[in-house]
């Protein structure tokens, strides 16, 4: 049994809860109420003629072949930010969990990232990535391998893959590093004397019980792949070429700030939240049965 | 209301503490621009020229980010009531802000309310034209407008033996081949802003309508046409340039702009203000000429049309007739021949009156700087046509990106020039049609 807390009366509680729930609310609730109304409207940029049209402008957005090509490079986007991010972070925070020297620098060192602004983060990468200014590219022509991500839809995405994995590398590490240095080492101490070879230990032992941790960034990532990675597709190829990396969020973006067409934004803004909320719940309901807490 | 109110306390509590009172009740207006590094910094030194000039008003100008950026900033505030006075938007943003009906004040009707007596003939036919109604009446200011211009390497020019500039795209591509059969630099040839510099400048020259509608400037029912025979010569000679190395496209919108000042790129197309940066960072001889031409479609070419931005003025329910005032003040002041003259001689951007361009050929500016009159040149050499006024086309943000989307398919070798073409115009029309019913009164 947990052991509850019991305020004398019933509105202290509330009371204490008040600024977080502003905060929901104000910054939560009544944009997502105020997409949802826009989704079913269409304006004109200023706000001044305003139609109701119910559900057009989600029927004209899956009559789009272009917006059913974007669900699916999302899908291809998500999954593969999801996967780099995820595995490089845990296999950086397996090594670092070990004794070794100057393990704090490596630590501080992996978690700056996280501190770098999508657009800085797309201008180091163009630096590396860019086909006559960036290293690599450079070196890429330089061997004879054609590298030109403007004009070449798969290196676009191969190129904002990396630079988007790059970003949440950080924060996974962080999160794996804590799960890491929380697993018992009598537990680990007990497979070695028992004989399990490390890679043995990692995966019946280590793997298994970082499980919370994992389903945790799981959510996290796939969040952060479908809602906060148009800043750095922005700044490294505006979504193309062609529509090569115009992600859904990235689409909603365009379509509400730069063509101002607010009813379709709104109704891509709501796809994509029904959407993420439908892959939490499944994440939920199907992934949870498999974690260890 | 707060602010005005607390700003007139603060003005009351001044003037009774110093004896500059005067200065304290100067009219203040805000202006939005959107024109970061050095360019940002000129209009900064205007803006302190025209507030020092007088002493009744002060316009506070602060850089809002991109064009794009102050023009969805700008709506941002006006939905939410408080809008800046004036804000600079980029010339595709025309015909969404005169669609725009009450949120803007057309400028002839601020001048004639302040009583400021400006004759539109003032300004060049090539700058007026793009900001006018269709009864030839300035509805926003003309601020900074360039054109496009064809940037050449001499030193590259002359390693490959080639004498004269090309005139026409025939001599371009000539030029083209000795220049890769030299190899005189990594990249022949590339343009910045594709869309501006293949379609629109083009259609210019070669009076041919992007659009039906005199390019949309009769109706919002305007068409495209880039299913014409003319875009289908012009972008299949481009894309057989690309396919022979002789072209390279650097991306979108001014992706390519470092190609040329870096030695990269031996020829390239871009905006005549891109003059300060090739001439700070070029470590070869160049020049700026006018844009070629295909001389089997047109004698002789017609006149280019402008790029850049112009300033708005937004409506905001608490604003005064002094106000306004301040603005139509400094919309005069920015147009004196000798702020404008200033203003292109140090920018690159053209003269918005024709007394600034007279001015600046009296003073040798020409002779000192060859090519800086270039897109002068163009802009003025013919009569505009209803095809080369300019384009008044709602959603031309999102126009430019589709025609941008389809041609780098071609580049790609995922479809043919036709296919490009019919998919461009297909999805433009998309667009014309949602503004069309969006902004229908």
């Amino acid at each position: 049994m947990r052991k509850k807390v019991i305020f004398p009366q019933i509105g202290l509680p509330y009371l204490l809860l008040l600024p977080q729930l502003a905060i929901t609310v104000v910054f939560f609730f009544l944009p997502a109420g105020q997409a949802i109304w826009f989704s079913f409207l269409r304006q004109d940029a200023f706000g001044i003629r305003t139609e109701f049209v119910g559900f057009e402008n989600f029927v004209e957005l899956f009559q789009d072949p272009l917006y059913r090509e974007s669900i699916w490079i999302t899908l291809v986007f998500s999954f593969w930010v999801t996967l780099l991010a995820m595995s490089v972070a845990l296999g950086l925070a397996v090594f670092a969990d070990r004794q070794i020297r100057g393990a704090t620098a490596y630590k501080t060192l992996l978690i700056w990232p996280y501190a770098i602004a999508p657009a800085v983060a797309a201008v180091l990468w163009i630096f590396i990535f860019h086909p006559q200014i960036g290293l690599l590219g450079r070196f890429l022509n330089g061997i004879g391998i054609r590298w030109d991500y403007k004009l070449n839809g798969t290196q676009a995405l191969i190129t904002v893959i990396i630079a988007s994995a790059w970003k949440q590398v950080s924060y996974n590490f962080l999160f794996f590093l804590a799960g890491l240095q929380s697993i018992p080492r009598s537990v680990l101490e007990a497979a070695a004397i028992d004989g399990a070879s490390p890679a043995r230990r990692f995966w019946t032992v280590v793997f298994p019980l970082l499980s919370p941790t994992t389903f945790f960034l799981l959510v996290i990532n796939l969040t952060y792949a479908f809602f906060d990675t148009f800043g750095v597709i922005d700044a490294l190829t505006k979504g193309g070429p062609a529509k090569a990396t115009t992600t859904l969020i990235y689409r909603a973006y365009i379509d509400g700030r730069v063509n101002l067409d607010l009813g379709s934004s709104s109704a891509q803004s709501v796809v994509l939240m029904l959407a993420v909320i439908a892959l939490t719940a499944l994440q939920f309901r199907f992934i949870e049965r498999k974690v260890h807490y | 209301m707060h602010r005005r109110s607390l700003l007139a306390g603060a003005a009351f509590a001044l003037a009774i503490g110093s004896a500059s009172a005067a200065a304290q009740q100067r009219t203040e207006v805000t202006f939005w621009y959107g024109l970061g590094g050095a360019l940002g910094e000129r209009v900064q030194e205007q803006v302190d020229r025209f507030n020092r000039s007088q002493d009744r008003f002060r316009v506070n100008a602060t850089f809002r980010g991109s064009y794009v950026e102050v023009m969805t900033g700008a709506i941002a505030a006006w939905r939410a009531g408080n809008p800046p006075h004036i804000a600079q938007v980029f010339e595709v943003g025309t015909a969404t802000m005169m669609a725009a009906g009450p949120a803007i004040k057309p400028v002839h009707e601020l001048f004639r309310e302040a009583g400021v007596d400006i004759d539109p003939k003032r300004y060049l036919a090539g700058v007026r034209g793009y900001y006018s109604d269709t009864q030839g009446r300035l509805v926003s200011m003309p601020h900074n407008s360039s054109s496009a211009l064809m940037w050449v390497n001499l030193d590259a020019f002359e390693k490959a033996g080639i004498r004269d500039i090309p005139r026409t795209w025939r001599e371009v591509r000539e030029a083209a081949q000795k220049l890769k059969a030299a190899n005189a630099t990594p990249c022949v040839m590339t343009t910045t802003w594709p869309t501006w510099v293949l379609f629109e400048q083009q259609s210019a020259i070669h009076d041919v309508g992007l659009a039906t509608k005199a390019n949309g400037f009769e109706g919002m029912d305007a068409e495209l046409q880039l299913t014409h025979p003319f875009f289908l010569k012009h972008i299949q000679f481009i894309a057989d340039l690309q396919r022979e190395g002789l072209f390279r496209y650097g991306g979108r919108d001014n992706a390519a702009g470092n190609l040329f000042p870096s030695g990269e790129c031996a020829i390239s197309f871009g905006s005549s203000a891109a003059r300060a940066q090739i001439e700070r960072d070029a470590k070869f001889r160049w020049a700026s000429v006018p844009l070629p031409y295909h001389d089997d479609f047109i004698q002789s070419p017609r006149n280019g049309v402008i790029g850049g931005a112009s300033l708005w003025v937004l409506t905001a329910r608490n604003r005064t007739p002094a106000e306004y005032a301040a603005i139509a003040a400094f919309f005069e002041f920015i147009s004196r021949p000798e702020e404008d003259a200033w203003w292109h001689q140090v920018t690159g951007y053209v003269p918005l009156t024709t007394a600034a361009y007279e001015k600046s050929k009296a003073e040798g500016f020409y002779e000192r700087n060859p090519g800086a009159d270039a897109a002068i040149i163009q802009l003025s050499r013919a009569e505009p046509t209803p095809n080369s006024q300019g384009f008044r086309l709602g959603g031309m943000v999102e126009i430019r990106n589709i025609i941008q989307e389809e041609l780098e398919k071609v580049f790609q070798g995922q479809q043919t020039v036709a296919q490009a073409l019919e998919a461009a115009n297909r999805r433009g029309n998309q667009v014309l049609r949602n503004f069309e019913r969006a902004n229908r009164s």
